[in-house]
């Protein structure tokens, strides 16, 4: 399949008083058409940046992305001067928000707030976007689109606001569609809705998709493929079932290990100890080693290359090293990942939230 | 909304009533009388006077006469300018200080929340110092300051605008701009701050995601929610404008009500002080009503609902 986004080597920052904060250290991943990439990691591993500075959205100050290349069907965004993004933006590359109760703009009214995109990138008048709207509304499953598209956000529930979030990314039929958390901050049936919808909506529509998340129930539900972040690195990157049933990095151990289920009742829910380590100062060699029970002494030294697992599987770990012991993952998360196993093989994906 | 309005209203009746009745006794309590300074009457006369005045009558019955002349529209007659109703009095006098007090709102006001927006945009910018420079200034000079230099440089040297007096419009400009200092410099920080808070908003992000440009950003997604906050400044602000033009009003010799008021207070003539202060109460109250009704027109969120 053609490649619709190439991200090489990207560097970001962001100077601050107290330093430079290198948030996101070097990222490389592709990404098809229509396919969806799932990038996990927990808070502050550079996800939400990552995809930020793809749309060119990064506030420059303090920002800036240092290195690298974003190529976006061949053209690098990093060379685009604004103008030429604001073309690009919201037209070819949309994003949904994480909270859709500060995302919407709370005086302005909801018909209008979707319309503008249409109005600026397919050069629709208004009659024609309100209609454009319309059929949106009904996309996205909010009911009597006609009166509701004259209404201010408050007017509506997280979950109704979230979808009129997911329509004004929708309205020009973007190529990219970035997801950043979009159900973090809805409640748990409404987090399943908008799953649904957003299933349902690639599939209509057939975009490609970044879902940025930290939910790996979430990931197994909607993704292609996997990538883990961890320190502003991607550390292992491969499809779903690589990641899930034949992790090979440490860290994507301790996240799988860390995901509670409703058969492991008996057992300890795993955390990992300590915490990420400071971006203004990042630790040489493995950023993951000081929380990395398998960390060997060159994790301290050196930084682990990309090893390949297979055509599709890569992770950054010296585990990997054709001169390292031989490592398994530990029981309790063996046990969870055929538990897993089990489960999907039971019902099918897409029906576990 | 029509329902709301008429309540609101008549709460202003209220509030004026309770307003009335606290100034009339505590301006019983104030020392002296209107006579002290005619000293030169011997009691007789003094009798005469204060009788021709009603000012003999027990204080009960001076109130209630007093109540009963307000709601027929009534505001007495002045001590001071024999035989002069107050009403025509403060008419006569309202006219310049509204003019000046409502020019420099809209001068100050609006040139502030421009310096306030560049100042925004171009953060910590050339631009943004620049302005932020002229707000400290302003908000720190007194107004008189600003006044005599601009009766020196710019009227007496350049002979642009007439140094004092009333008659044209020419002479509204120069009290207008030394009283458009003080509302410019609290609009521009203000409009600044809450700029600068909106701009880093995750809807504002949402809009640039969509693609509108700095312009659009700024102007259609923006403004009015930085707009919200900065009512609430303007109000008290605009009262202060509209009275509180004294000092302004004395340098440049404009017959306003300010200069009136003082002159009355000095020689206890007690109708005028009613009269303007329940002038001042009905604007204050006016004002807050009408920043009520602007809110809603701008935040949707504190919208009445229609039949409500």
């Amino acid at each position: 399949m053609e490649k619709l986004l190439e991200v090489n080597n990207m560097h970001v920052s962001f100077d601050t008083y107290g330093g430079e904060v290198k948030a996101v250290r070097g990222v490389t991943f592709d990404l098809k058409k229509g396919e969806t990439l799932a990038i996990v990691g927990e808070s502050g591993s550079g996800k939400s940046v990552t995809t930020k500075a793809l749309m060119q959205l990064i506030p420059k100050p303090p920002g800036r992305i240092k290195e690298g290349e974003i190529l976006f069907e061949g053209r690098d965004l990093t060379k685009m001067s604004e103008k030429q993004m604001q073309k690009i933006r919201g037209k070819e590359m949309a994003m949904i928000f994480q909270d859709p109760m500060t995302s919407l703009n709370p005086t302005m009214k909801v018909g209008n707030q979707i319309m503008e995109g249409l109005i600026k990138h397919q050069k629709m008048d208004r009659a024609q976007a309100r209609k454009r709207v319309v059929e949106l509304l009904e996309l996205v499953g909010i009911p009597d689109p006609e009166s509701r598209l004259k209404q201010y956000p408050h007017q509506f529930s997280g979950g109704m606001r979230q979808r009129v979030v997911v329509a004004i990314a929708l309205a020009c039929n973007p190529k990219l569609l970035i997801a950043d958390e979009p159900t973090t901050a809805l409640d748990v049936t409404i987090q399943a809705q908008i799953l649904e919808l957003m299933k349902d909506i690639q599939k209509k529509t057939d975009s490609a998709t970044i879902f940025i998340t930290h939910d790996l129930g979430v990931v197994a539900n909607v993704a292609d493929r996997v990538a883990v972040m961890y320190a502003g690195k991607i550390v292992e990157i491969g499809t779903v079932d690589d990641i899930f049933y034949n992790p090979k990095h440490p860290y994507t151990w301790g996240l799988l290990g860390s995901m509670p289920s409703l058969d492991s009742a008996d057992e300890e829910l795993y955390a990992i100890p300590g915490s990420p380590p400071d971006l203004l100062d990042p630790p040489k060699g493995d950023a993951f080693a000081p929380r990395n029970e398998y960390a060997m002494q060159i994790d301290l030294e050196q930084e682990p290359p990309m090893f390949k697992v297979s055509e599709t599987h890569y992770a950054a770990t010296w585990l990997l090293h054709e001169n390292a012991p031989n490592m398994e993952p530990p029981a309790s998360i063996k046990k969870r990942m055929e538990g897993m196993a089990k489960s999907s093989s039971s019902s099918e994906k897409g029906d576990r939230i | 909304m029509t329902r709301y309005i008429l309540q609101r209203l008549g709460y202003m009746i209220i509030t004026m009533f309770l307003i009335a009745t606290f100034t009339f006794f505590l301006m019983k309590f104030l020392p002296g009388t209107p006579l002290s300074a005619a000293d030169k009457l011997s009691e007789e006369q003094q009798a005469v006077v204060l009788e021709k005045y009603g000012l003999d009558d027990p204080v009960p019955v001076q109130y209630f006469n007093y109540i009963v002349n307000l709601t027929q529209g009534d505001l007495g007659i002045s001590f001071q300018f024999d035989n002069r109703e107050v009403t025509t009095i403060i008419m006569e006098r309202i006219g310049p200080s509204m003019t000046i007090g409502v020019q420099a709102m809209i001068v100050g006001t609006i040139l502030g929340m421009l310096l306030g927006l560049v100042s925004a945009i171009y953060h910590n910018g050339f631009l943004d110092y620049g302005s932020t420079f002229i707000a400290v200034l302003g908000k720190s000079i007194p107004s008189f300051v600003f006044a005599g230099i601009l009766q020196y440089y710019v009227g007496v040297k350049l002979g642009w605008f007439p140094v004092a007096l009333w008659g044209t419009w020419q002479h509204t400009v120069m009290p207008t701009i030394a009283l458009a200092i003080f509302p410019l410099a609290i609009a521009a920080r203000f409009m600044r701050t809450e700029m600068l808070e909106v701009l880093g908003s995750d809807y504002i992000t949402t809009a640039r995601a969509k693609g509108v440009n700095k312009f659009g950003v700024v102007f259609k997604h923006g403004l009015r929610n930085a707009l919200i906050p900065l009512v609430t400044v303007l109000g008290p602000l605009a009262i202060g404008l509209v009275t509180g033009t004294l000092v302004i009003e004395n340098i440049f010799a404009v017959p306003g009500i300010g200069e009136q008021f003082v002159k009355a207070i000095n020689t206890n003539d007690f109708p005028i002080i009613m009269g303007t202060t329940l002038l001042i109460a009905f604007l204050f109250i006016f004002i807050i009503l009408v920043i009520d009704l602007l809110y809603g027109v701008i935040d949707p969120r504190i919208r009445l609902a229609e039949g409500e």
